[in-house]
């Protein structure tokens, strides 16, 4: 059987997919890629349908496969080399056998992915094979670890695409949701109006930010009751500072919500490294809807295109490299 | 802001883009469970077309559907004529609901804080115990973790509130009460519940054919056993557990 084998992981490194929608009513949410766009911009770049791919939470590994195969890189850009040579990210490319493959520290953003050709022939548990941490469903991924890997079909590599900027916060498009309309308005208009950090606190269950601010907080907000959670959700704690939950999140919860970030907003929120600036803008619920539209015609119709290899025809993979200020991904395990 | 009085439920809400949940009270009581239950049960038999999952917690009904093939209005509409069919809140419960006999063991190590839960309800920890473990509960939802089970109604002495402060992680098969309701534990964490006893009870197990051992709606008693039983208990994969159906 052909393997890719983890000669050194990040720590926060899974295997994921598009998770396993259906077990709400037994405590088990969705989970599955915290970057729904990635994913499927690695598949787009191997021209093959969305499987598995590999989760690098901030920082990547060294990797080795003993057979021919092909990789995409894509998510938050890291630094990779093939044998030394620098890899371009966005991009596939061939693994031969026995290449050391290495993927550093992400420049921008938090989530890279490592996607594979095939994709891992491992078995399903409750419909899916990604890893959801919060509920003992598969593990974080170690050195020694051997994935097997499924059959590859396709032959191409050599493929480019220009990803959506989502890896250095934003505004995030966010509609009313149950406790919306109980905090004053004052308080609401300060949410819209404000900048908020990404706290280091985050994984992915969630992010918490930072308020420039006062906290936020409803006075009654002790005695509501728990209800169905949906990744978005902005969750106000008692400490007063945001929660966005993202698609591992619990399935109840009873802190007061001040709103829903819209899902096509969902990889903004998941990239958004810690420092990141978010800011929050309501919006119409059929503004909503057009997003939806957009984002899903958006990851059914990746634009890939060859990859030139002449640097100087690189120029996204050169600013890449004058950007400084690795991020360390301690904070993400 | 107004608060809306108790006749404005059943009521309708959107859960982000695209979710709705059908909120039967404000707060948790046998009917409104009852009433979540039965609507869910129903609306299973017949889904609308678009809806993607159904589930409940513990007042409400949620349903997860695809916004741009079934709109908000029309998923609403259908949903508000499917609440006047019938009187939700004493509708019978769903079928297929099983009672389970968990083996629990009381006090000591395996439910340190059985005194005082005791002493918040009023009674000796001999007299709780006996309440808790004669206590036929629902599974009113499953919620926060995988497979983990709220249960209710306790008589009202238990009507105790959470402890301010928090344990900081109570074992994976810890029986906590507060607020006339059981939670078990699927996972070890912190909790503001007191723990009263433990079980053995595999809740999620996701390498088995069947990884929930509880459903909303189920009927469990938390039957006391003697401390010496643990060994036993921990080495049965069912924990002890049995279960038979409900008619």
């Amino acid at each position: 059987m052909s393997l890719l084998e983890i000669l050194q992981a990040g720590p926060g490194a899974t295997v994921q997919d598009g998770g396993r929608p259906g077990y709400m009513a037994l405590g088990l949410s969705r989970g599955g890629a915290a970057d729904r766009l990635a994913l499927a911009e690695g598949a787009a770049l191997l021209r093959q349908p969305v499987r598995t791919a590999l989760e690098l939470a901030g920082y990547g590994g060294r990797f080795r496969a003993d057979v021919p195969c092909r990789i995409a890189l894509t998510g938050a850009p890291m630094r990779a080399t093939l044998d030394g040579a620098p890899l371009a990210w966005n991009a596939s490319h061939a693994l031969p056998a026995g290449a050391d493959l290495e993927i550093g520290g992400a420049l921008h953003g938090v989530y890279g992915y490592l996607t594979l050709g095939g994709g891992f022939d491992l078995p399903e548990e409750l419909e899916a094979r990604s890893a959801h941490l919060n509920a003992g469903l598969g593990r974080l991924l170690e050195a020694g670890d051997r994935l097997p890997l499924a059959p590859d079909t396709g032959h191409e590599t050599g493929l480019t695409l220009d990803p959506m900027d989502r890896f250095g916060g934003g505004v995030l498009r966010v509609l009313p949701s149950l406790q919306t309309g109980m905090f004053p308005e004052d308080m609401r208009a300060r949410f819209v109006a404000e900048r908020f950090a990404r706290d280091s606190r985050g994984n992915r269950m969630g992010i918490r930010l930072l308020p420039e601010g006062e906290g936020y907080g409803l006075t009654e907000g002790q005695s509501i009751v728990s209800e169905v959670i949906t990744p978005g959700d902005i969750q106000i704690p008692g400490d007063g500072a945001p929660y966005v939950l993202l698609y591992e999140c619990q399935t109840t919860g009873g802190y007061p919500r001040i709103g829903t970030v819209i899902p096509a907003d969902l990889p903004r929120v998941a990239q958004a490294a810690p420092g990141a600036e978010l800011r929050f803008r309501f919006v119409t619920r059929d503004e909503a809807l057009e997003a939806e539209g957009a984002f899903r015609r958006g990851l059914e119709n990746i634009a890939v295109r060859p990859l030139v290899r002449d640097p100087a025809d690189m120029p996204d993979l050169l600013s890449y490299e004058l950007i400084g200020g690795v991020t360390a991904g301690e904070e993400l395990s | 802001m107004t608060t809306e009085p108790c006749t404005d439920f059943p009521r309708i809400a959107p859960i982000g883009l695209d979710g709705v949940i059908v909120q039967f009270g404000p707060a948790l009581s046998e009917p409104a469970n009852r009433a979540a239950l039965a609507f869910r049960a129903a609306v299973e038999r017949d889904p609308p077309e678009g809806v993607e999952e159904i589930s409940t917690s513990l007042v409400s009904t949620y349903l997860r559907f695809d916004p741009l093939f079934l709109s908000l209005e029309r998923l609403s509409a259908d949903l508000e004529a499917r609440l006047t069919q019938d009187d939700w809140y004493a509708a019978p419960l769903p079928e297929g609901r099983r009672l389970l006999r968990i083996p629990t063991i009381y006090g000591g190590e395996f439910g340190p804080q059985l005194d005082e839960a005791a002493e918040a309800a009023g009674m000796s920890a001999a007299t709780a115990q006996r309440e808790l473990s004669q206590a036929r509960v629902r599974v009113n939802a499953i919620g926060f973790a995988p497979g983990q089970p709220y249960l209710g109604t306790l008589p009202e002495a238990w009507d105790i509130p959470r402890q301010s402060g928090l344990t900081p992680r109570v074992p994976k098969g810890a029986l906590v009460v507060a607020i006339r309701q059981f939670v078990l534990f699927s996972v070890s964490a912190p909790t503001g519940w007191r723990q009263v006893g433990r079980t053995a009870a595999p809740l999620f197990r996701p390498e088995s054919q069947t990884p929930f051992l509880l459903r909303p709606g189920d009927e469990v008693v938390f039957d006391a056993v003697p401390a010496e039983a643990w060994d036993r208990l921990s080495d049965d994969p069912m924990g002890g557990v049995t279960v038979e159906p409900l008619a």
